[in-house]
């Protein structure tokens, strides 16, 4: 008997096609929406709201309220997706990002969780040693900061609005979107005018 | 087992291992169990996952965010900084005893 680990990926990626089709739970249609979705998801969709939130402060207000609101404003599909909670980093706290239990991330807004999210080194020392990981990327902060790490065990999704940078009076949006980086909306990195 | 704890409320996680009782789905993380942390804000109500991993009827339960001192959770947790977790309610205990302010 052939067990389901040794089964070839596409001939039983074809049979739950057909079968969820059957079934009625979801059309090939639905499935290739689903994935188009998906696959928008980047750290450049989390780019676009950290950049509108430093220009508008209406904008910042709605994001920090509710941040799948906040993503629907600027055309990204959130149906589907679990709540988007959104966290300040201020001059005095630093909000830095990790699941404990597994990986979770909000994928609709940043992608793909990058490798290292998801090892068992980040997930201990994000929150056993703060201090020690954000160091490692080269992220010191002064004393006067508290660090926030955040768990992120249940139902809610993640991400983190860095400060803007110093240097950067007068950018545009689309060129502030440019300096925001994955690790910045996690909280491992801050972003700099660079 | 819980009301509504409304923000600013002493709490303490329940001290509990059902996984050492049969197979479970938990959402609170171990090093958390028995340790003292203050209701941040509601965030909804939302099916219990330990349920829903089983396929069993998952009733509605409140979740928080819960914030913890590193230095109650490690040893050598830093004093002034913290920790921001989502906790279902019934994970939640009343810390009637506890004075001192939290995070």
């Amino acid at each position: 008997m052939t067990t389901l680990l040794e089964t070839d990926g596409e001939k039983l990626l074809v049979a739950l096609r057909t079968v969820l089709e059957a079934k009625g739970i979801a059309t090939a249609q639905e499935i290739a929406e689903r994935i188009a979705v998906t696959d928008a998801g980047s750290p450049a969709q989390g780019a676009r709201m950290v950049a509108r939130a430093w220009v508008d402060p209406a904008y910042r207000a709605q994001m920090l309220q509710d941040g799948a609101a906040a993503a629907e404003a600027l055309g990204i599909t959130m149906r589907g997706a679990p709540p988007l909670g959104v966290l300040e980093n201020t001059p005095t706290l630093h909000n830095v990002v990790v699941c404990t239990l597994c990986s979770c991330y909000p994928r609709a807004v940043l992608g793909y969780p990058p490798f290292w999210f998801k090892s068992a080194a980040y997930r201990a020392r994000a929150v056993r040693d703060p201090r020690g990981l954000l160091s490692e990327w080269g992220t010191v902060l002064a004393e006067t900061v508290r660090v926030q790490v955040v768990d992120s065990t249940a139902d809610y999704r993640w991400m983190v609005l860095p400060m803007r940078p110093a240097g950067t009076d007068g950018w545009s949006e689309e060129k502030l979107a440019g300096i925001v980086r994955e690790g910045d909306m996690i909280g491992v990195t801050v972003p700099a005018a660079a | 087992m819980s009301g509504i704890f409304a923000p600013g409320t002493p709490v303490r996680v329940r001290d509990d291992w059902p996984e050492t009782r049969g197979p479970v789905h938990i959402r609170t993380p171990h090093y958390l169990r028995g340790k003292p942390g203050t209701v941040v804000r509601r965030l909804g109500t939302f099916p219990n996952p330990e349920d829903l991993a089983f396929a069993r009827p998952a009733a509605e339960r409140p979740l928080y965010h819960v914030a913890f001192a590193q230095d109650a959770v490690w040893p050598d947790g830093r004093s002034g900084d913290t920790l921001l977790v989502e906790l279902y309610d019934h994970w939640l205990e009343l810390d009637e005893h506890r004075q001192e302010p939290g995070p």
